[in-house]
């Protein structure tokens, strides 16, 4: 009898777990609520192919068993870009960091999203490099200690979701690795939206974030998810001062628009044949 | 349909060959003067069921062709001088993850931003050794339209065959150089396609199967889930700090590219020659007509032309060193090519140096008066 | 699926000790032992909730289908 649950065993290249997260990291239980959402949804794994960059996130690719690709610093999206115009049939899902979706990749983000193609990109949001030692991203609140911020970070940080909102994604969510249930509602929805999708992830890094940030270990960090992160429709409801101190999550964008390759298809149909 | 005569730059012979060749998909970013490429690509793929793609900038656009080979379509990338260097890092993750692409440079001059609208052949060494790592490359390197045609047919040939990048390296010269091209009839030369998976036994996506060069590929979506990765790997695709591993694995990845059929030159009266130029690109040329000129006149001189640059023709580079008085690199740069000569001559014979970096091309009088010094020295 | 069949299952291998499950456990379940891993205290009081498995991030904790109901 296996040792997994049925879920893990179906998704999961088991024979590379135990994983190389830390103790308490939650990208384990991010990516164990993509695998679900995956299940639900019915899709054939041979027609999902997880591209990921580099960083702790990252890793998550060759954990899991469908077709898996570990690109280059920043350049998950634009390895996915090309592997879905190349077969559109396939559901491509970029699983991909705070860092490397937003500061070395964030070009290829925007322009994703602008082009709205049809990936599912979900952002591993940890608020720090965990991977080189605890280096603030591009997510490190103002103020918030990192390795490379001894005295306080001086950036201001990204909002993600208000980012790829005004870069163009179709679909916008942002969950946490807490509110796992309804992360795995929108990782869902996420895929199967057509069009770009993007799901924050809130995550958390106890052993770099939590414990420089005094937010405490791995219970600490889920206990300041549970907190902080507030469901968008109780958000919206709060006075402006019961906001200080709190984020919404939840869904934020979920529209329809030309999605590119099914605009490219209608095109090549229209040439094809023409030299 | 007829075969005629047609007159083209070198820049739309390179995608007729890469859509003779079997391109189904382009990824770029706009820059001279590589950008014909793109363009043409724009226009002929989708009317043969292939995809451009304008990406956001040049990484992106080796990343994206790189993930549509992974799914299994024959892809090209094109770029000048500052493209081609923001392209390396992922040119090393090809070689690693041994995907075939096809990466155009039509070099201009440089460093920096340089001189985008001129020659130059300054990339020679970057196409060797600009990503980090010990990397192992092919690089091509035509000096007319027609050879464009043919050597982008045989970068992709070669690219499938040994699941490796391929660059060709052209120059502003040839790039926008119009010249007389007969294209030829679909199947009249050999197009060949990276090898499937073998239906009897498991698929092991980094192993070699007896008798074959390099791993067998199985596309992204057809049934084979594995893992692709940048990081050392062992043969199931997955990462491995293993130094033993890494080892045999970048060994391979160097040794695949001894393949006979990968070197390619040209010799032009080498025979009996005592100087000889050695030149590529659209600098042969001219040493092509000074050593024409040269010989009318009773000189016994030579023409060396490295057609594949990377890996340098070793073999009869050391053979030509062994028995000429001179040989003479002729290139579009302050001496690149001159010091992989020098490494090969190894001292047997003197080599010398002709070139500049100003976007000034070299012409036949210049190798005409340098070989006449030489002969009157004597 | 009735929660009648489910058998919460711990994989003591996989365990890394976080003790994200035994702070969540609503029915207090679970805890850190000696060993630094989690251990099932109280199976009795176990309501079969499953949010230990959803915040598990070594997938060392979950409920599974069983026959024999504990």
């Amino acid at each position: 009898m296996s040792d997994r649950s049925q879920l893990v065993d179906k998704y999961f290249r088991v024979d590379n777990l135990p994983h190389i997260w830390c103790p308490g990291c939650s990208h384990g239980i991010v990516t164990r609520a993509l695998t679900k959402a995956i299940d639900e949804l019915d899709l054939d794994p041979d027609k999902i192919v997880i591209v990921s960059g580099i960083g702790c996130s990252s890793r998550a690719a060759g954990y899991l068993n469908f077709n898996t690709l570990h690109t280059t610093h920043g350049r998950a999206i634009a390895y996915a870009t090309g592997i879905k115009l190349a077969n559109p049939e396939l559901h491509v899902i970029v699983i991909t960091g705070d860092g490397d979706a937003s500061a070395i990749g964030g070009n290829h983000l925007i322009h994703a999203c602008r082009r709205n193609i049809d990936l599912t990109v979900m952002i591993f949001n940890n608020n720090i490099y965990g991977m080189t030692g605890g280096q603030y991203s591009p997510t490190t609140p103002h103020t918030a200690l990192g390795t490379t911020a001894p005295y306080g970070n001086i950036d201001r940080p990204f909002d993600l979701v208000r980012l790829v909102e005004g870069a163009g994604a179709t679909y916008i969510a942002r969950g946490t690795a807490y509110h796992t249930l309804q992360l795995t509602g929108y990782m869902k929805k996420a895929i199967a939206h057509k069009g770009l999708s993007v799901v924050e992830a809130i995550s958390s890094c106890p052993t770099y974030y939590g414990r420089k940030n005094r937010i405490g270990d791995a219970v600490g960090m889920m206990q300041w998810m549970k907190d902080t992160f507030v469901e968008k429709r109780a958000y919206d409801r709060l006075d402006e001062e019961k906001r200080i101190g709190k984020v919404p999550f939840g869904e934020f964008v979920n529209i329809q628009a030309p999605e590119y390759t099914a605009v490219l298809a209608e095109i090549t149909k229209r040439v094809e044949g023409r030299l | 349909m007829e075969n005629k005569a047609l007159l083209m730059q070198g820049n739309e012979a390179c995608v007729r060959g890469a859509l003779y060749a079997g391109m189904k998909f382009y990824s770029g970013y706009p820059i001279t003067p590589s950008t014909e490429i793109a363009e043409l690509s724009a226009e002929y793929l989708p009317t043969v069921g292939g995809t451009f793609i304008q990406m956001e900038d040049e990484i992106a656009g080796i990343a994206a062709a790189i993930g549509a080979s992974i799914a299994g379509k024959k892809s090209m990338t094109a770029t000048s001088g500052p493209g081609f260097t923001l392209k390396q890092e992922n040119l090393g993750y090809a070689v690693m993850a041994e995907i075939p692409l096809v990466i155009v440079d039509v070099q201009r001059g440089g460093p920096s931003t340089g001189l985008p609208t001129q020659s130059a052949q300054g990339d020679v060494m970057q196409a060797k050794w600009g990503t980090h790592g010990d990397s192992a490359i092919i690089a091509l390197s035509p000096n007319s339209v027609t050879e464009t045609f043919y050597l982008t047919v045989r970068a992709f040939n070669l690219a499938e065959k040994y699941r490796t990048p391929v660059i060709l390296l052209t120059d502003e010269v040839i790039g926008h150089a119009r010249e007389k091209i007969f294209l030829p009839e679909a199947g009249e030369i050999e197009t060949f396609d990276r090898l499937g998976p073998l239906e009897d036994r498991p698929y092991i996506p980094y192993g070699v199967e007896e008798g074959d060069i390099v791993p067998r590929f199985a596309p992204f979506g057809t049934g084979h889930r594995y893992n692709i990765t940048g990081l050392f790997h062992n043969e199931q695709g997955f990462p491995s700090n293993s130094q033993e591993n890494a080892q045999i694995m970048l060994q391979r990845i160097h040794d695949k590219l001894n393949g006979e059929d990968i070197i390619d030159f040209e010799s032009l009266y080498c025979d009996d020659a005592e100087y000889v130029f050695l030149s590529y690109g659209s600098t042969s040329r001219s040493a092509i007509a000074a050593v024409n000129q040269l010989r009318k006149e009773g000189y016994k001189v030579g023409l060396f032309r490295p057609i594949t640059i990377w890996p340098s023709p070793e073999k009869q580079i050391k053979e030509l060193a062994s028995r000429v008085g001179e040989i003479c690199v002729a290139e579009m740069n302050l001496g690149q090519y001159f010091l992989e000569v020098q490494r090969l001559a190894c001292g047997d014979t003197k080599v010398s140096h002709m070139g500049r970096a100003n976007g000034d091309i070299l012409v036949p009088e210049e190798f005409v008066a340098r070989a006449k010094e030489y002969f009157n020295e004597r | 699926m009735s929660k009648e069949n489910l058998v919460l299952r711990l994989n003591r291998v996989s365990c890394k000790g976080c003790g994200i499950c035994v702070a969540f456990c609503p029915t207090k379940v679970l805890k850190i032992v000696e060993d630094n891993k989690c251990k099932i205290i109280d199976l009795e009081k176990c309501i079969k909730c499953g949010q230990c498995e959803l915040r598990c991030p070594d997938y060392a904790i979950y409920l599974e289908e069983g026959t024999d109901g504990k």
